[in-house]
C-alpha cells in the first residue's frame, strides 16, 4: 500500500450530508472484477447527463476543480454498502484524502485499506473549508498526516485527531495481511482449542 | 460467582480475541465467513497475487445472489459481465476449495438468508461477510457485520480481522406490538427517531418485550436494518426460540452435540447488572406501519403522517437534504402518506423475503387483484424459501393477484440484475435502502413492509393496514 504522509491539493467541495455509497459508486459499476478503473463511473448519476456528456449542474463538474485531490463533504459521508469500490472510485478519480464532519462505519475502514486518509474536523471547520473551496474554485489545503493537521495558506490551522494504529498503518504503507500474519502462532494456538462442535460450511 | 456482568456482545468478543495489545485493534478470530460474487474476486486476486491461500476454507461459503437473474434458470445470461463476475467466482471457490450454492443449486438464495437456513448461523459465533446487511445474522445471538474487500481478503488468508473494540447501545422496545405494526416497523421507527448516522461506533443490542416476541424472521428483519442506523452490528440474545429454528438444520449440531450446544448458548444473554454505553428506549404500543418518504430509511412517518416540509426542520443542512429528497422523489410537502400512488411492488431481500413475511404478504391479497396500474413482483430470499412457499401454496395466492413469482436473489433491492425501476417510477419495497438510484436510476423507493407492499398493490396507494379488511 501507498503510504499517505502529507498531501497539497484542490479542494474540491460536496455539499451534501449522508453522501451513501451507492451515489459514489452505482451498482452496475460493481461487476467488474478489476480493482482499477472505477473512477470514470465514481458519481455517476449525478455526474452525466442522459447522453453521457458532463452535467454542468454537479458541483465537482464546475470549473477550476478540475484535477482536485482533497474531497470535503458533509456529514456521514459514505453511508450504505460494504462496498470497497467506492474508495476505489474516489481515489481513482484522483482523490488522496476526504475532510468531512463524520463517516459511516465501513467506508471510513475501507479507506484506510487503500491508503486514502478520511479527516475528521468539526462541522464549523467543515463549513469553513467548504465555504473557501466553493468561493475561490482552485483553494489548496495541506493535510499533514505526521502533523495530524489540516492548512491552507489563509491562517487555517485545523488539528485533527486519528487513530495511532492507523496513523501508523498509513504513514509506513503497512500491509494488514503481513501484520497478522506476524501472529501465526498465537493463531494456530488459538484454532487448536476452538471447540469442535462449531459448525464447518463443507458438505 | 463475582465474576464481572458482562453482555452478550463483550462475551462473543472476548472468547475470540486472537491477540491484543496496547494501542492496537484486536486481532479477531472468525468462525464463519460468507462470500458472495460482488465483493470477493479482487480478495481472491489479491491472494494469488502475494501467493497467499485461503486458510479455513471449511469455515468459509460461497452462493450468488447479487448478479443473479430472478427468471428461468435454464435460459442463458444475457448479462456478459454479470455471467463473468459469477464465473469468476466458481473458478475461485474451485481453486481455493471453498463450498459454493451456485445459480444452480436448490439452496441457493440471499447469503443471509441461507446462512440462517443452513443452520450455519449460530448463537456465539463471530460471522463477517463483504456486505453491510452481514447484521442480520446478529439475531440469533452472534457478532456479525459486513467488511470491505480488503478485509475480505484478510479474512480469507488469516480466518481473523483486526478490529477495534465498538460501544455498545441497547434498543429496548417495550410492551406489545399492535395489529399491523410489524418488525419492519420496529426497525424504520428506530431508525427514524436515532437516525442514520445515530449507531455509528456501536454494536445495538436490541432487548424488551416486544423484540423477544418477535420470531426469529422478525428478528432478522431487524438485526439486518441496524447497518442503516449506522451500526457496526445488531444482535439479540438467543433463546428458546433460536434453538427451536437450529435444531435439524442441515449444518446445527445434532442429537447430544445440539442439547451441549443449547447449554453454551444459555450462557450468553447479557448479564444482569452489566451496563451499555447507551441506552434508547421505545414503546412498541407507539408504532404504528411505517412508510419512507425520502432517500434515506431515516426520513420515514408512520403511515397516518405526511410529508414533511423542508422549511419544518431546524438545521440549515437538513433543510437543503429534505428539500433534494422531495426533488428526487417528486412529492410534494404535507402529501398524506395514504394519498401516494405506487407503480410497482417489490417483496423481497435480505431484509423481508423469508417464508413468514411470504405468508403475511400472501393473507393480505388472498382473493384479490393487484391494482391495474401496479406491477409486483414477489422474489423470495432463496430456493428452499421458494420451495417452502410453493408447497404451502402462496405462489398461487400471489400469481392469481397478478403478481411476479419469481426465482431466489438480491434482485430489485439493489438492481444488478435486470429487475430495476424505470426514472420516476414510484415503488413500495420490502427492502432497505431508499438511496437514489438504488432500485434503479431516477426510481423513487418507499420502504414498508412485507404487509404494506403487498396491500399498497391492491390499492394502487399506501393504506394502513391496521383498517385492512382480509
Amino acid at each position: 500500500m501507498e503510504p499517505f504522509i502529507r498531501h497539497t491539493g484542490v479542494v474540491a467541495p460536496l455539499d451534501r450530508v449522508d453522501v451513501d455509497t451507492d451515489q459514489i459508486i452505482p451498482k452496475q459499476f460493481l461487476k467488474r472484477i478489476e480493482r482499477t478503473g472505477f473512477g470514470q463511473f465514481a458519481f455517476f448519476d449525478w455526474r452525466y447527463n442522459e447522453d453521457g456528456t458532463p452535467n454542468p449542474e454537479f458541483e465537482l463538474n464546475r470549473p477550476g476543480y478540475e484535477g482536485a485531490s482533497v474531497l470535503v463533504a458533509g456529514r456521514n459521508f459514505g453511508c450504505g454498502s460494504s462496498r470497497e469500490h467506492a474508495p476505489w472510485a474516489l481515489e481513482d478519480m484522483g482523490f488522496r484524502t476526504i475532510i468531512a464532519p463524520s463517516y459511516a462505519d465501513i467506508f471510513f475502514n475501507n479507506c484506510f485499506k487503500n491508503g486514502m486518509l478520511p479527516v475528521v474536523l468539526p462541522e464549523a471547520t467543515v463549513n469553513e473549508i467548504m465555504a473557501r473551496a466553493k468561493e475561490r474554485p482552485g483553494y489548496q489545503v495541506t493535510v499533514d498526516l505526521e502533523k495530524q493537521t489540516v492548512e491552507d495558506e489563509e491562517g487555517l490551522v485545523a488539528p485533527f485527531d486519528v487513530d495511532p494504529f492507523r496513523r501508523h498503518c498509513l504513514l509506513n504503507g503497512l500491509d494488514d495481511i503481513g501484520l497478522t500474519l506476524q501472529h501465526a502462532d498465537e493463531i494456530a494456538h488459538y484454532e487448536q482449542k476452538r471447540s469442535p462442535l462449531l459448525p464447518v460450511t463443507a458438505g | 460467582m463475582s465474576a464481572q456482568p458482562k453482555m452478550l456482545f463483550e462475551k462473543i468478543w472476548d472468547a475470540h480475541v486472537v491477540h491484543e495489545a496496547p494501542g492496537e485493534p484486536a486481532l479477531l478470530y472468525i468462525d464463519l465467513h460468507l462470500v458472495h460474487e460482488v465483493t470477493s474476486p479482487q480478495a481472491f486476486d489479491g491472494l494469488r497475487l502475494s501467493g497467499r491461500t485461503v486458510r479455513r476454507p471449511d469455515l468459509t461459503v460461497a452462493t450468488m445472489d447479487h448478479n443473479v437473474p430472478t427468471w428461468d434458470r435454464k435460459l442463458p445470461i444475457t448479462d456478459d459481465v454479470s455471467r463473468q463476475q459469477m464465473e469468476t467466482l466458481a473458478r475461485n471457490c474451485e481453486e481455493f476449495g471453498i463450498p459454493l450454492y451456485d445459480l444452480h443449486s436448490d439452496k441457493q438464495g440471499i447469503v443471509h438468508v441461507i446462512g440462517p437456513e443452513l443452520g450455519l448461523t449460530q448463537p456465539g459465533l463471530t460471522i463477517v461477510c463483504g456486505d453491510s446487511h452481514t447484521s442480520t445474522h446478529g439475531a440469533f445471538g452472534a457478532l456479525a457485520f459486513g467488511i470491505g474487500t480488503s478485509e475480505v481478503e484478510h479474512v480469507l488468508a488469516t480466518q481473523c480481522l483486526q478490529q477495534a473494540k465498538p460501544k455498545t447501545m441497547e434498543v429496548r422496545v417495550d410492551g406489545r406490538l399492535g395489529r399491523g405494526v410489524t418488525a419492519k416497523d420496529v426497525i424504520l421507527a428506530i431508525i427514524g427517531r436515532i437516525g442514520t448516522a445515530g449507531g455509528t461506533g456501536y454494536v445495538i443490542e436490541y432487548t424488551g418485550e416486544a423484540i423477544r416476541s418477535l420470531s426469529m424472521e422478525g428478528r432478522m428483519t431487524v438485526c439486518n436494518m441496524s447497518i442503516e442506523a449506522g451500526a457496526r452490528a445488531g444482535m439479540v440474545a438467543p433463546d428458546d426460540k433460536t434453538f427451536a429454528y437450529l435444531e435439524g438444520r442441515p449444518h446445527a449440531p445434532q442429537g447430544k452435540a445440539f442439547e451441549r450446544a443449547v447449554d453454551f448458548w444459555r450462557t450468553l444473554p447479557t448479564d444482569e447488572g452489566a451496563s451499555y454505553d447507551r441506552v434508547e428506549v421505545f414503546d412498541a404500543g407507539e408504532m404504528a406501519p411505517h412508510v419512507t418518504w425520502g432517500t434515506n430509511p431515516g426520513m420515514v412517518v408512520p403511515v397516518t403522517g405526511r410529508v414533511p416540509d423542508p422549511a419544518s426542520f431546524a438545521e440549515d443542512a437538513d433543510r437543503r437534504a429534505t428539500k433534494r429528497a422531495l426533488e428526487y422523489m417528486g412529492l410534494k410537502p404535507g402529501t398524506a402518506i395514504e394519498d401516494i400512488p405506487i407503480d410497482r411492488v417489490f417483496i423481497g431481500s435480505c431484509t423481508n423475503a423469508r417464508i413468514e413475511d411470504l405468508r403475511a404478504a400472501a393473507a393480505m391479497i388472498h382473493g384479490k387483484k393487484a391494482h391495474p396500474s401496479v406491477y409486483a413482483m414477489v422474489v423470495p430470499g432463496s430456493m428452499p424459501v421458494k420451495f417452502q412457499a410453493e408447497a404451502e401454496g402462496l405462489h398461487e395466492i400471489f400469481k392469481t393477484a397478478g403478481f411476479d413469482w419469481r426465482e431466489a436473489g438480491c434482485s430489485m433491492c439493489l438492481g444488478m440484475n435486470p429487475d430495476i425501476l424505470k426514472p420516476g417510477e414510484r415503488c413500495a419495497s420490502t427492502s432497505n435502502r431508499n438511496f437514489e438510484g438504488r432500485q434503479g436510476k431516477g426510481g423513487r423507493t418507499h420502504l414498508v413492509s412485507p404487509q404494506m407492499a403487498a396491500a399498497a398493490a391492491i390499492a394502487g396507494h399506501f393504506v394502513d393496514i391496521r383498517k385492512w379488511e382480509n
